[in-house]
């Protein structure tokens, strides 16, 4: 389902090329949106049953249906969100107030229009572009831009704070990501999200799955590299210093009430997404089944991704009810001194493999 | 071991312990005026090493006796430990502060000003610390009288309704 | 293009904040992530317990003392207690006696639990303070299966205690401490030889003995600085000299000596500690006895007054009582271990960052009720 050939089949029906283009890109987008609310619905559901088992704990059991009010409690979630729908707005009086207002548009629109390059399986994707990886590395950090202008606007100290940490550490992040993310390049030779994938079929080394990950050693660093730095970019625990809600309140959020807040949560879910997609893309095969052959039907291709992606977005979750929180300068030790020096390594050192091996 | 001390702050600092009639045992009283000075030896002197200050205490003795401000303190090195009482005026309750000797001696000197209102000369700060800054009176004092509001707010002095 | 100049910010954190662990507020001066200045600002929860001491009778005072340090309530009981007892000349009996050191470090190890946790909390770490609440939970099913409450006690009285232990506490206490035991090292894996909870408070905010002890700081926080100091081995009160326990003291195992990292250890140490306490305790316990025995008739304390410490979870906890023969105290004061810690708190945690400044005040386990009075 790429959305050029949805605007070619739809510019012979109608006669106006733009509405064509409009309508192409509504009917790609509107489902987006819906598989990020309910994916994130699913998400927050997964967060407060993962933390309430990780700390001996029953979490919610109240909503939902069956017995016992469903003691899996599985409409909590959706509680939840109705609640954020139906709270006051509250905008603070010494806010910017446009800023205020756009601040979290901004950050969901970086997150959504990610999703435009992500392949679901063989055949489901937005747009196929030939520079899917850069597209994705470049419009993901539009967040940064909301969460500072979040920070500004809402006039409070707190805010302001995070907002400063926020972007000091996601622009930091990003470079490492970004670097990871230039091996499966050098090794694939495209940019293409299909691409990379196809790239990545059939066995390694006998046994496993071609993925990249297997390929060679310094492609398995990257993927560390590359999923630590991307934990980090969604401002996820242990790197989540920009809310840091023991130091900073609610960090770049304090002021945020309602719908507004709600969308900040839906970006940091759908971050989430795109970081585990993107690691799971280019490292570990996409849609790829692990055992090559088996079950790789388009439909299972849509399995193994969600798997694969849900598996990423578990171990985050994991991180966050188990570690305590950095400090910012340790923060940023680890990403110009760690992870920026790994990241440069591994490009060398998957150069010279790639011409000494040969592949 | 009082008395030993008192004898030696008598001999360096004459006058300074009060004459009783019965010498107590269990504390020291002391003029306030040489507080500070007596404050460093008995902190610094190798045989005393008062170290530590546990307690400042600020005691209301009733109308005829005055104010007055009690001092707790101990040694971490001699593991010995002594009271030192200095009386005051009620109308001028003047003491030197001992805060820059002992500097835990900041919020307790604070805390005894803001319920009793004795002055520490030489505290760099003297606050209040528990009540707001605009406070009106010493509360621990025993001749205190609650206002009848604060800030428009009445002070309940019927219990009936609340108890 | 002129110098850049970064003005200094003023933040007020508190006095409603999730981690200035009750109402504390904190002006900070800020330059960037640098704290350069910390004045705390105390007083939201004063209560006038002092003056409410001077028109209630003795026995009436016990509640409120529960209500200084709510976290460790056992423990400020005692201190009133014996303070009072010691003026009247009491002697209490000796199945008293046990029972009251099994509460008191059933509750220091509550009361230890409930400032690790919340330590936790402040660096970032979630699930270690559910793990030590969950255990909390059951020395509180303790005592209100003692006392019928699980927070304000009033459980000891001059003379005595309010009831004496009901059957089958010896079976739960000792079933609580062989689960509670293990669980220990549980925490000190997932939390204190954590490498990121290392980072974050070794080396950090160091407070050095001399330091310690001319800001009267006590209790774990001084013997975290690396002083041997604890009342119950150097001023034995009740009768703790006749246990067997250790002084844990701070080693610098991870940095310096009196960094964030070792006062929590030395919490973790205590802890350790306290079950062998209520282990002899509850092995020596006498059958016979009755709690009632020794409470006086009327609680009228000799004209005088007295200085007596005892070492609550937090430091010397000391009251001063005078008497002047009536039946209601003259004056009673609480010198409160965390008012002396927290005075310490601008000296260890200027020139440190924001974060740094949060687990400070987390590592110096302060309660707000006791501050304030």
């Amino acid at each position: 389902m790429t959305v050029d050939v949805l605007i070619d089949w739809l510019a012979n029906l109608v006669d106006f090329p733009e509405l064509a283009f409009i309508l192409a890109v509504l009917i790609c987008a509107i489902p987006a949106f819906l598989f990020i609310a309910v994916y994130a619905l699913v998400a927050i559901y997964g967060e407060l049953k993962i933390s309430s088992f990780m700390q001996d704990k029953v979490g919610p059991m109240g909503q939902g249906p069956g017995l016992h009010a469903g003691k899996w409690g599985l409409l909590q979630p959706v509680a939840d969100a109705l609640k954020l729908l139906l709270k006051e707005d509250i905008i603070p009086a010494s806010a910017d107030t446009k800023l205020f207002i756009l601040a979290p548009f901004i950050v969901f629109i970086g997150a959504f229009i990610s999703f435009a390059a992500l392949p679901f399986n063989q055949n489901l994707i937005i747009a196929d572009m030939n520079i899917g990886v850069f597209y994705i590395l470049a419009v993901s950090s539009l967040g940064v831009i909301g969460l500072i202008v979040a920070g500004w606007s809402s006039n409070n100290k707190w805010s302001l704070y995070g907002a400063m940490r926020s972007s000091a550490q996601i622009v930091s992040y990003e470079i490492p990501a970004a670097l990871s993310i230039v091996v499966v390049i050098m090794l694939t030779g495209t940019l293409s999200m299909q691409g990379i994938i196809q790239h990545q079929d059939g066995l390694v080394w006998g046994i496993l799955p071609n993925w990249i990950i297997f390929q060679n050693p310094f492609t398995f660093l990257a993927f560390f590299v590359f999923f630590i730095s991307g934990v980090s970019e969604c401002n996820r625990t242990p790197f989540d210093i920009p809310e840091a809600e023991s130091e900073l309140v609610a960090g770049t959020f304090t002021e945020y009430s309602g719908m507004r807040y709600a969308f900040f949560f839906l970006s940091e879910y759908a971050n989430m997404f795109i970081v585990s997609g993107v690691a799971a893309v280019g490292f570990l095969g996409g849609w790829h089944s692990p055992i090559p052959g088996f079950l790789e039907a388009p439909g299972w291709g849509l399995f193994w991704f969600l798997f694969k992606v849900g598996m990423l977005i578990f171990v985050m979750m994991w991180f966050r009810w188990t570690f305590p929180r950095l400090r910012v300068d340790q923060l940023m030790n680890i990403c110009w001194k760690v992870l920026l020096p790994m990241a440069l390594l591994n490009i060398f050192g998957v150069g010279i493999w790639t011409v000494l091996a040969g592949r | 071991m009082s008395k030993n001390l008192s004898e030696v702050l008598l001999e360096k600092f004459p006058g300074s312990v009060i004459e009783m009639e019965e010498i107590p045992t269990d504390h020291i009283p002391l003029n306030g005026d040489k507080w500070f000075e007596i404050a460093l030896f008995i902190r610094d002197e190798p045989d005393w090493k008062f170290d530590s200050l546990q307690c400042i205490t600020g005691v209301d003795l009733g109308e005829e006796n005055g104010l007055e401000v009690r001092y707790n303190l101990h040694s971490m090195v001699h593991s010995h430990k002594i009271e030192i009482r200095i009386p005051l005026n009620r109308d001028k309750p003047v003491v030197p502060s001992v805060e820059q000797v002992w500097r835990v001696g900041d919020w307790f000197e604070r805390e005894v000003y803001d319920m009793y209102g004795i002055t520490f000369k030489g505290h760099r700060d003297l606050r209040r610390i528990l009540l707001p800054d605009d406070w009106e009176g010493w509360p621990l004092r025993k001749d205190y009288e609650e206002p009848a509001t604060y800030h428009g707010i009445a002070v309940p002095k019927e219990k009936e309704g609340w108890e | 293009m002129g110098i850049v100049h970064g003005d200094e910010m003023v933040l007020n954190i508190g006095p409603q904040h999730p981690s200035t662990h009750g109402v504390l507020r904190l002006v900070v001066k800020t330059d960037g992530e640098i704290v350069s200045q910390i004045r705390p600002v105390i007083g939201y929860l004063h209560r006038c317990f002092e003056k409410h001491c001077e028109n209630v009778s003795y026995d009436q005072v016990i509640p409120y003392t529960d209500r200084c340090d709510y976290i460790a309530s056992m423990n400020n009981n005692f201190g009133f207690v014996i303070a009072v007892e010691e003026m009247m000349e009491i002697t209490v009996p000796e199945k008293v006696e046990y029972i009251r050191v099994i509460m008191a470090e059933l509750n220091r190890i509550a009361s230890h639990l409930l400032a690790l946790g919340a330590f936790g909390l402040d660096v970032g770490a979630f699930t270690p303070f559910l793990y030590m609440f969950r255990d909390r939970e059951r020395i509180l099913d303790l005592f209100e299966m003692t006392c019928g409450a699980r927070l304000l006690y009033n459980y000891m009285w001059v003379g005595g205690l309010s009831h004496d232990l009901p059957v089958g506490f010896l079976e739960k206490a000792h079933e609580f401490l062989d689960y509670f035991e293990p669980k220990i090292k549980e925490y000190n894996d997932l939390l204190m030889y954590n490498k990121i909870f290392i980072e974050r408070t070794s080396d950090v905010g160091v407070l050095p003995t001399d330091v310690a002890v001319n800001y009267g700081v006590t209790g774990p926080n001084l013997r975290g600085s690396g002083t041997k100091w604890d009342l119950r081995k150097n001023e034995p009160y009740s009768i703790y000299d006749r246990f067997n326990f250790e002084v844990p003291v701070g080693k610098g195992q991870m940095g310096t000596i009196g960094d964030c990292w070792d006062r929590y250890w030395v919490r973790t140490e205590e802890m350790k500690e306290s079950v062998g306490i209520v282990r002899q305790a509850l092995n020596e316990l006498p059958v016979e006895g009755d709690v009632h025995e020794a409470l006086p008739k009327k609680i009228r304390p000799p004209k005088g007054s007295i200085y007596k410490r005892t070492e609550s979870p937090r430091g010397d906890l000391g009251f001063y009582i005078i008497s002047d023969g009536s039946p209601s105290p003259s004056r009673v004061k609480l010198r409160s271990p965390a008012f002396t810690a927290l005075s310490a708190l601008s000296v260890i945690a200027e020139g440190w960052m924001m974060s740094d400044v949060i687990a400070i005040l987390g590592s110096l386990d302060i309660v707000l009720g006791e501050i304030d009075r």
